[in-house]
């Protein structure tokens, strides 16, 4: 049976356009030192370590753990590099899971990162693949029809998507670390934004960041050793689908479904809106709050957009259940790290350690993260407590 | 730690172009052959799937989006991937199966290097800023590593072709081969130098192809009523990618990885070795204490075919299936990534 792991140490560095003053290696290194003193630790006292990021094309490094190993301080010790799209993040954080849950490590180091900067990741995205129509739509274009369809369908009010880029630019200003501080923002900014893929205009949409975020998980015999509390790993979870078959729900995708009860069951949870504190979830494009609100079954389908404009998922409305207290996606988007950004405000909000973005007496919380045509999942709930 | 069963293992030709046919192509035959001889109908059969790929080798990002496409995940499956050869897919799964989140789970890895000029992209493995803009190609830089060896007179070149030789001729038994015959040390000392000191042959071939296995618990194993091998033993170490700061003439980190596993426990039969480059089969033969009485890659090894980013599993599926015809008892598995053998896996199996 799994052994129980938790969260003793977070470490972010800020999220920016250009980190210029770091290499990779200096960026990733920034995230996993401040990691190690969150925990109280040292390098020597982590027995492997899994890094995880989005294509090597991102930055024109193949298989950047090779090189990242002197970084990361993993000479001589196991390293494993996950990749699975946008929700590599998250199944990085997973997988560094059950190296302690196995039984078989006991404390390690998972980082992810991105930076962008050194490339450019709408080219990246966008080769031509053979046999295959050559979109050059990018993420957001390809997302836009889905969520025309979603608005189609739910009968939302046209300034649903506008109201997330609104309320989760105000919550990045509680976070120093975020990339986008627009401390001015309103709903009129953001509707008075260039349209990029109709119906997501410029400020609805995800920035391009550098940055990079670390997490030290220990075995629960090992979480005393560090001074904060530990976010305790209730569940974790995996799910993919194909890009494309003939029925696919692409709007309120199964796998997302399936992946949610999953984490759920295993983390008690039968009433998400009522059990869950708060949530962290990979919302690159407005609409997908809620979208994810009904996937994730906060909201019946058809009625997440509700929630969303009754301040439900607002941190400065007061609201029960607040999403993306960090900003989210929307403020800070180094997209092989975006994932696990998620995993650790989730820690960082049970911890009790993400100061003025801090929902107070979060006990349980979801971090999510989706990747490729939204058919990859990966997600874990933790929490202040063992169970 | 528990016993994890290797149930099947299945394994593309190995070529050196696969022409047109595209990675779904090259995927849906070795997974279909792989569940079937465990007898499983589908991929909704396994608790849990894993793959290994690299997007540049075919120089496009995402490879293995494509391989989900292959599998038949509707309903949705709980799956996973590395960028790495998938014995460390292999090595996830494992994790999954000792902390009881699955039972069973399918792995595969595939690689189509024929595109590019393999050993130039790999000179993007290297440090971005300092190194890759020199642009040191992988044999370039396993021509040093062998030049230290025999300026150390730790090989000679004999016994480089002496590996050849005999991976060519084991190799004749290996239907899925890319390089096999008869050829002396004689002959083979003759050919030209490539990359001095290293000849063509000493040189793994570019290769397509992919390759499966089904891995499950040993109580699995028995209600598939199949026959099996036992993983009793992995581990896998990277050391440092600065190649001036490592011991080039030894593979500190297979050492450790052979310790951790337990290699030294008993005797071992058979080894099959990812060694890309001659003189590399000598480095790791010695760092895992291998003796004359191993048989070491019976299969001709990846000198002759080398399908990046499966040839790690194919270790372990070699190793395996020798157990389950009954030809060895306990043998080792290794895989290895980056220049000059940085990182490495080392796997123990035995038989039931």
């Amino acid at each position: 049976m799994a052994e129980l792991a938790a969260v003793v140490g977070i470490g972010q560095t800020k999220y920016k356009t250009k980190h210029g003053r770091v290499s990779i290696a200096g960026l990733v290194r920034e995230a996993a030192q401040k990691a190690l003193e969150d925990a109280d630790l040292t390098w020597q006292d982590i027995d492997a370590v899994i890094l995880g990021k989005a294509p090597d094309m991102f930055e024109g490094v193949v298989m950047p753990e090779l090189y990242l190993s002197d970084a990361l301080g993993a000479n001589g010790k196991p390293m494993l590099r996950v990749h699975t799209a946008g929700s590599v993040g998250g199944s990085t954080a997973i997988v560094a899971a059950s190296y302690v849950q196995s039984g078989i490590y006991r404390r390690v180091l998972t980082v992810a990162f991105e930076k962008q900067s050194e490339s450019n990741a709408m080219w990246a995205l966008s080769n031509p693949q053979p046999f295959s129509p050559h979109l050059n739509a990018g993420a957001g274009g390809y997302f836009a029809p889905i969520i025309r369809e979603y608005i189609r369908r739910s009968k939302a009010p046209a300034d649903a998507g506008i109201k997330v880029a609104t309320k989760d630019r105000l919550h990045a200003l509680r976070n120093p670390l975020a990339h986008l501080h627009l401390p001015d923002i309103t709903m009129e900014q953001v509707a008075a934004s260039p349209m990029l893929w109709d119906p997501i205009r410029f400020l609805e949409a995800c920035p391009s960041s550098d940055g990079a975020c670390a997490m030290v998980i220990a075995h629960e015999d090992l979480v005393a050793q560090s001074p904060k509390p530990p976010a305790w790993i209730r569940g974790t979870a995996m799910r993919s689908e194909p890009t494309m078959y003939a029925g696919r729900e692409e709007v309120n995708p199964q796998a997302g479904k399936d992946c949610a009860a999953d984490v759920y069951r295993q983390a008690g949870v039968t009433n998400p809106r009522k059990d869950i504190d708060t949530a962290e979830v990979y919302v690159p494009f407005s609409w997908y709050e809620p979208m994810w609100l009904e996937n994730l079954g906060f909201a019946d389908e058809g009625e997440g957009w509700k929630l969303t404009m009754d301040g439900v998922t607002s941190l400065d409305e007061g609201g029960d259940t607040p999403w993306n207290c960090s900003g989210g996606v929307l403020s800070s988007n180094p997209i092989g790290a975006s994932g696990m950004i998620r995993f650790a405000e989730a820690a960082l909000q049970v911890r009790n350690d993400a100061g003025e973005h801090q929902v107070e007496g979060a006990r349980l919380a979801l971090g999510h993260a989706y990747g490729g045509g939204a058919q990859f999942y990966a997600m874990w709930v933790v929490g202040a407590d063992k169970a | 730690m528990r016993d994890v069963a290797v149930v099947s293992w299945a394994q593309s030709p190995t070529v050196r172009d696969a022409g047109a046919r595209n990675e779904v192509e090259l995927i849906m035959p070795v997974v279909q052959q792989a569940l079937a001889d465990a007898g499983l109908s589908s991929v909704q059969e396994v608790d849990f799937t894993c793959s290994g790929s690299c997007d540049y080798l075919q120089g496009a990002p995402f490879a293995f989006v494509a391989g989900v496409d292959a599998l038949g995940a509707v309903p949705p499956i709980k799956e996973s991937h590395v960028e790495m050869d998938a014995a460390w897919a292999l090595f996830e799964a494992w994790l999954k199966i000792q902390m009881g989140h699955a039972e069973s789970a399918l792995l595969y890895g595939f690689g189509k290097s024929s595109p590019g000029e393999l050993p130039h992209v790999l000179s993007l493995q290297l440090d971005p800023y300092y190194l890759t803009p020199l642009w040191p190609d992988s044999i370039s830089l396993a021509g040093l590593q062998a030049r230290a060896m025999l300026d150390a007179g730790l090989i000679t070149e004999a016994q480089m072709a002496e590996v050849v030789a005999r991976s060519r001729r084991n190799a004749k038994g290996n239907a899925n081969a890319q390089l096999s015959g008869d050829v002396s040390v004689e002959e083979l000392l003759a050919e030209p130098m490539y990359l001095p000191p290293l000849r063509k042959h000493d040189c793994c071939p570019v290769s397509d192809g992919a390759s499966a296995m089904v891995i499950c618990t040993v109580e699995k194993a028995r209600s598939l009523g199949r026959p099996y091998a036992v993983i009793k033993g992995i581990d896998h170490r990277i050391e440092t990618a600065n190649l001036g700061a490592r011991d080039l003439t030894r593979s500190v980190s297979t050492e450790l990885a052979a310790a951790g596993a337990g290699v030294g426990r008993g005797k071992v039969d058979v080894a099959e070795l990812y060694a890309p480059f001659s003189h590399q089969e000598i480095i790791l033969s010695r760092a895992l204490g291998l003796g004359a009485d191993t048989v070491v890659n019976p299969s001709g090894g990846v000198l002759a075919g080398n399908v990046m980013m499966a040839s790690g599993l194919d270790r372990i599926g070699e190793v395996a299936t020798r157990i389950i015809r009954g030809e060895a008892g306990r043998g080792v598995a290794h895989a290895t990534s980056g220049a000059c053998l940085q990182q490495n896996m080392v796997v123990v199996l035995e038989s039931e």
